[in-house]
C-alpha cells in the first residue's frame, strides 16, 4: 500500500496537486488552515472524520459562485497517475468540486487503485447503478489564449488530504 | 488554351493562400503543434505498454464498428431505460431539426456549448440562432473563434492559429474592457467571467462525446478547462451530439482510450477531466433565478447520434478505418506540412489534418476532401503516432484516385494536353477525368527518367534551354526555382553490365541491387558505392532489369497503375528469390513499397514473401556485420561528424538506426535531426503551389543542421532538398563508408 500512496503523491504533484497525509484523528486540527472562506462542501463519509461547521452544505447557485474553497469526498483515487474519482452525489460533490477556485478532495489511503484499467472498473461499478464520476487530475487548464494558463472554468488549485489510517 | 491557363492561374491562387496563411498563422500553428508533438513522443514513452494499448484499443474500434447496427439498438435501450432520449439523426438536417425541437420544447432562449467537432460538422449553432436562440461556445478556444467569427485550425485545439497577442487584441477591440487585456492570464479570467454569466442563463447545454458505451449509456468526455462540466452541471436539459462511430461495446473498453487519447493529442499524461455521465446522474439541477437546487431527475438528456454518411463509409471497405479515428490530433501534430501551414489550409469543412481527408470524403464528399488532400504527402510519420493504428496515407491515397477518376471534382488541371502524355500514363488511367497532368508527369517519373537518361546529356539541356522551365512551370506546375534531377548517360545497369556483371562470385550471400529510377538514372554514384561496399563484405551482386516498383502513380493516386507494376515487380522478383537472393533496396520510399504498401496491392502471401526477404541497404550492410563481415577494407571516419537526416518511410519502418550504428561503427560521430520531414516529399516540394510550404517546412532542418559541416541523407527528395537548403551537395551516407573504386 505504501508503495501505491507514493506513486498517488509523485504523480499527482506533477500534475499540479499540493498532497498531504495525516491520520484521521489529526484530521480536523490539519484541515484548518486550507480552507480560505467561504467554504462550501460535501459531506464525508469517512468514519471519524466531518466537515467543520463553517463549511455550507448544500450550497445553492450563489454560494458555489462565491465561494473560495470546495471540499468533496474523492470515491477514489488512481496511483498511477494521481487522479481523484469524485461522484456526483444529491449534495452536489460536482458542483462543490468545480465552481471554487480551491478544490480540496479527501481521499482514504484504502480507496488507492494502481492503475487506469483498475480505476475504470470502478467507475464501471458506479456507471452501472446510473452514477457519475469525474476522473480529475490536477487544476483545471487551458493552452487556448496563446500561452498555458492554470484556472479555465474549473478550480486553479487542487489539494488532495489522503487519510493515512482509512 | 484555356485548360493550360486555368490549371496555372488555380496554382498561383493555391501559392499565394499559403504564402498568407504561412506568413499570418503560419508562426503560431508551428510553435503549438510542433509543442504538442514533443508532448506525445514524451508522453507515450511514458507507458511500458504503449503498442498493446493501441492494439487493444484498434480491436475495440474493429469490433465496434462491425457491430455498429446492434450497439445504436443496444444504447437506445440503456439510455431511455433511464429516461433519457436517443435520437439516431440521418443527416445534419435532421439532427439540427431535432435539436431544434428541443430547444423549443424548453422554451430555452440560450443554448451553451462545449466543444464538439461533431456538432461543428452539423452547423448546429446557425440552426439554434434561425430557431432564435443564442449559443455560446464555452470551450475558451471556440469562444475565441465565436468573436473572431472564424472556423477552427485545429480538430482538438481550435485557436492554435492565434498567440496570446492576436486574441487580447480581439478582445479588447471586440469587448472595450476598462482595463486592456495583456496576458493568457488576463484573457482566461476575462473569458471566464463573462461565460460564467452565459452559463448561468442558459438553459440548455450542450456536449458533444468522445466515446459513448453501449452497455451502460454512459458518455465519456475528455476535457481540461471544466465547461463541459459546467455546461451539463448548470442546465436542465443536456443535448449530447455524437457520431454513430463513438459506441463501445462495453463501458470498460473506454480504458485503453482514456490512457492514450491526451497522450496522442497534445501530450499530457491525462488531461484534467475525463468525465463519465450516466444521465440524469445525481448531481442536483441549479436554479440562479430562484438561487435553489432542486433533484437530478430534473434534468432532461437528449442523446443525438449522427450518421451523416458514417454508415455508408462503415460499408466502405477503404474508408471504413477512418470510423476508429478518436480524433486525438496525433496525425496532426505529427505531419510536417500541417505543423507550418495549419486547419485553414490542410483541412476541409469541417475537420483537418492528414485523417480529415477519410472524414470529409465521408461525411461532405469528395469535392470537400478534394481541396486539401494533396497536403498529404505520403511520408507516413502520421502511421505510428495514430493510436488506433489507422492506415491514414493509404486513405489520403485511395481519396486521391477517386478524385483522379473523376469521383469528384476535376483533379484541376484540365485534360487539354492529353496528347503530351500519350505513352506516359498507362491506358486504364488515361480516360480519368480527373487525373491531371502534373499528376501523370510525376506518377511517370520512372519512364521519363529512363527517356532522359537514354537521351542525355540532351535531355538534361533541353531542360536547361531558355523558356524550358517557365513551360514547365506554366503547363506542368513544376516550381523554376528547384533544380531538376540530372540524367546520367551512363545507367548504373549499363555500368555494371559493362564491368562484366558480378566481381565476386560463390559467395555465402547473393543479393539483388534494386535499380530503382533514381539510383539507376540520377544518383548512380550512390549505387557504384553500394555495389562495392556490399562486393567488400564478400556478397555476389547482381542488378538485374526490374522493373520500377510503382511508388511514383501510387503517390500521385494512381492505385491501379502501382497495383500492375507490382504485379510485374513481384512476378520478376519470384525466380530471384527462388534462387535464394535477397532484394537490397537504396532509395527508402521504394523499400517502403516493397516492405509495406505491396500488402495493399498484392495478395497476402506474395507480398510477406518479397517484405520478408527486402532490406534497406544499411540494415543489410549492418545485419553482415552484425554477423562478422570484415569492415576493414570499407571507409572510416576518424571522429567525423555527420549530420544525418533519415527519410520519413524509412523512420517509420524503424530503418533509420542502422545507418546510424553502421556509421558509428565505422568511427564517424553521427548526430540526426528530429524535424518530421524535409519538406520535399518526393514530388510534392517541385510543384509550384506547394514550392513556398516545402521550403518552409525545410528551414526547420536546415537550423538543426545549421552548424553542421557535413550532411547526408538517405532519400533522393531528402538530399536534393538539403542540397537546396545548404547550397551544397548532399549525398548519401554510402558515399562516406564505401571503400574507394
Amino acid at each position: 500500500m505504501t508503495g501505491l500512496v507514493q506513486q498517488f503523491e509523485r504523480e499527482a504533484t506533477d500534475a499540479g496537486c499540493a498532497v498531504r497525509r495525516v491520520a484521521a484523528g489529526d484530521f480536523a486540527e490539519d484541515f484548518a488552515g486550507l480552507l480560505e472562506p467561504p467554504a462550501v462542501g460535501a459531506p464525508l463519509p469517512f468514519e471519524g472524520v466531518s466537515l467543520p461547521e463553517r463549511v455550507t452544505t448544500d450550497p445553492t447557485p450563489g454560494e458555489l459562485e462565491s465561494a473560495e474553497t470546495g471540499v468533496t469526498p474523492a470515491r477514489f483515487g488512481i496511483s498511477d497517475y494521481g487522479s481523484v474519482a469524485i461522484e456526483s452525489t444529491p449534495a452536489g460533490d460536482e458542483q462543490v468540486g468545480l465552481w471554487p477556485g480551491h478544490h480540496v478532495a479527501v481521499l482514504a489511503e484504502s480507496d488507492l487503485v494502481a492503475d487506469m484499467p483498475a480505476g475504470i472498473e470502478r467507475v464501471g461499478e458506479i456507471a452501472r447503478s446510473g452514477g457519475d464520476v469525474v476522473l480529475a487530475t490536477g487544476p483545471s487548464a487551458t493552452a487556448d489564449m496563446g500561452e498555458l494558463v492554470v484556472g479555465a472554468h474549473g478550480p486553479r488549485k487542487v489539494s488532495v488530504v489522503i487519510l493515512e489510517d482509512r | 488554351m484555356t485548360g493550360r491557363t486555368d490549371s496555372a492561374q488555380r496554382r498561383e491562387e493555391k501559392a499565394a493562400r499559403i504564402r498568407h496563411l504561412l506568413s499570418t498563422e503560419g508562426e503560431s500553428v508551428e510553435r503549438n503543434t510542433q509543442g504538442f508533438n514533443r508532448g506525445r513522443y514524451d508522453a507515450v514513452a511514458d507507458l511500458s505498454d504503449y503498442e498493446e494499448l493501441k492494439d487493444q484499443a484498434r480491436a475495440v474500434k474493429e469490433d465496434a464498428i462491425a457491430r455498429l447496427p446492434e450497439l445504436i439498438e443496444e444504447v437506445r435501450e440503456s439510455v431511455e431505460s433511464r429516461g433519457g432520449h436517443v435520437y439516431l439523426a440521418d443527416d445534419a438536417d435532421d439532427a439540427n431539426r431535432y435539436i431544434r425541437e428541443v430547444v423549443e420544447d424548453e422554451d430555452a432562449d440560450s443554448v451553451v456549448k462545449s466543444k464538439s467537432m461533431t456538432s461543428e460538422e452539423i452547423e448546429v449553432n446557425d440552426a439554434l440562432r434561425e430557431a432564435g436562440a443564442e449559443v455560446w461556445e464555452t470551450d475558451l478556444g471556440e469562444f475565441v473563434l465565436q468573436v473572431a467569427d472564424e472556423a477552427p485550425s485545429h480538430i482538438v485545439a481550435p485557436a492554435i492559429h492565434k498567440s496570446e497577442d492576436d486574441i487580447a487584441e480581439l478582445f479588447n477591440a471586440h469587448f472595450d474592457p476598462e482595463e486592456p487585456l495583456e496576458t493568457a492570464d488576463d484573457l482566461t479570467r476575462f473569458a471566464r467571467e463573462y461565460l460564467a454569466e452565459r452559463i448561468a442563463e442558459a438553459d440548455v447545454g450542450m456536449t458533444g462525446a468522445n466515446f459513448v458505451a453501449a452497455d451502460t449509456g454512459t458518455l465519456a468526455l475528455v476535457t481540461s478547462e471544466g465547461n463541459a462540466r459546467k455546461t451539463v452541471a448548470a442546465t436542465d436539459t443536456h443535448v449530447a451530439v455524437a457520431g454513430v462511430e463513438k459506441l463501445l461495446p462495453r463501458f470498460e473498453d473506454v480504458a485503453p482510450f482514456v490512457e492514450l487519447i491526451g497522450r496522442s493529442g497534445t501530450g499530457q499524461a491525462i488531461t484534467s477531466y475525463v468525465t463519465f455521465l450516466t444521465p440524469p446522474g445525481d448531481a442536483p439541477t441549479l436554479d440562479w433565478d430562484a438561487d435553489a437546487t432542486g433533484p437530478a431527475d430534473d434534468r432532461e438528456f437528449h442523446l443525438v447520434l449522427l450518421d451523416n454518411g458514417r454508415m455508408a463509409m462503415r460499408d466502405d471497405d477503404q474508408l471504413r478505418e477512418t470510423l476508429y479515428c478518436i480524433r486525438c490530433s496525433a496525425c496532426l501534430n505529427s505531419c510536417a506540412n500541417f505543423q507550418h501551414v495549419g486547419g485553414h489550409a490542410f483541412g476541409g469543412e469541417t475537420y483537418s489534418g492528414g485523417i480529415a481527408t477519410g472524414w470529409e470524403a465521408g461525411v461532405h464528399g469528395l469535392d470537400s476532401a478534394g481541396e486539401f488532400n494533396d497536403f498529404c504527402t505520403g511520408c507516413t510519420r502520421c502511421v505510428n503516432q495514430c493510436p488506433v493504428k489507422i492506415d491514414i496515407p493509404w486513405i489520403n491515397t485511395v481519396v486521391r484516385d477517386r478524385l483522379n477518376r473523376g469521383e469528384g471534382p476535376a483533379g484541376g488541371d484540365g485534360s487539354s494536353f492529353d496528347f503530351l502524355v500519350d505513352g506516359l500514363t498507362p491506358d486504364e488511367e488515361t480516360d480519368s477525368s480527373g487525373l491531371g497532368l502534373q499528376k501523370r508527369v510525376f506518377g511517370n517519373f520512372p519512364t521519363l527518367a529512363r527517356l532522359g537518361s537514354a537521351t542525355a546529356p540532351v535531355s538534361n539541356w533541353v531542360a536547361r534551354a531558355p523558356g524550358a522551365r517557365a513551360l514547365a512551370e506554366r503547363v506542368l506546375g513544376v516550381d523554376s526555382r528547384r533544380d531538376l534531377p540530372e540524367f546520367r548517360r551512363e545507367s548504373l545497369r549499363d555500368w555494371f553490365t559493362a564491368r562484366g556483371g558480378p566481381a565476386v562470385g560463390d559467395a555465402d550471400r547473393e543479393v539483388v541491387v534494386y535499380p530503382d529510377p533514381y539510383t539507376n538514372y540520377v544518383e548512380v554514384e550512390r549505387g557504384k558505392a553500394a555495389v562495392r561496399t556490399l562486393e567488400e563484405l564478400g556478397v555476389e551482386v547482381r542488378i538485374p532489369d526490374l522493373p520500377a516498383t510503382g511508388r511514383a502513380p501510387l503517390s500521385q493516386g494512381m492505385i491501379s497503375t502501382a497495383e500492375s507494376q507490382a504485379e510485374t515487380v513481384a512476378d520478376a522478383l519470384g525466380p530471384m528469390l527462388d534462387a535464394g537472393r535477397d532484394v537490397v533496396v537504396i532509395e527508402p520510399s521504394d523499400l517502403a513499397m516493397l516492405r509495406a504498401d505491396y500488402r495493399k496491392l498484392l495478395p497476402d502471401e506474395t507480398a510477406s514473401r518479397i517484405a520478408d526477404r527486402s532490406y534497406e541497404l544499411f540494415e543489410y550492410l549492418y545485419g553482415l556485420l552484425e554477423n562478422g563481415a570484415d569492415a576493414d577494407g570499407l571507409r572510416a571516419g576518424d571522429g567525423e561528424e555527420l549530420a544525418y537526416h533519415a527519410h520519413c518511410q524509412q523512420r517509420t519502418l524503424g530503418l533509420e538506426e542502422y545507418t546510424t550504428e553502421v556509421l558509428g561503427e565505422l568511427g564517424y560521430e553521427v548526430r540526426t535531426s528530429d524535424a518530421e520531414c524535409c519538406g520535399m516529399a518526393g514530388s510534392f516540394g517541385y510543384k509550384r503551389e506547394y514550392y513556398e510550404l516545402s521550403m518552409d517546412v525545410g528551414a526547420d532542418l536546415r537550423n538543426q543542421f545549421a552548424d553542421a559541416e557535413r550532411a547526408v541523407a538517405s532519400g533522393t527528395s531528402c538530399c536534393e532538398q538539403l542540397s537546396a537548403l545548404r547550397d551544397e551537395t548532399v549525398p548519401h551516407p554510402i558515399r562516406y563508408i564505401a571503400p574507394d573504386e
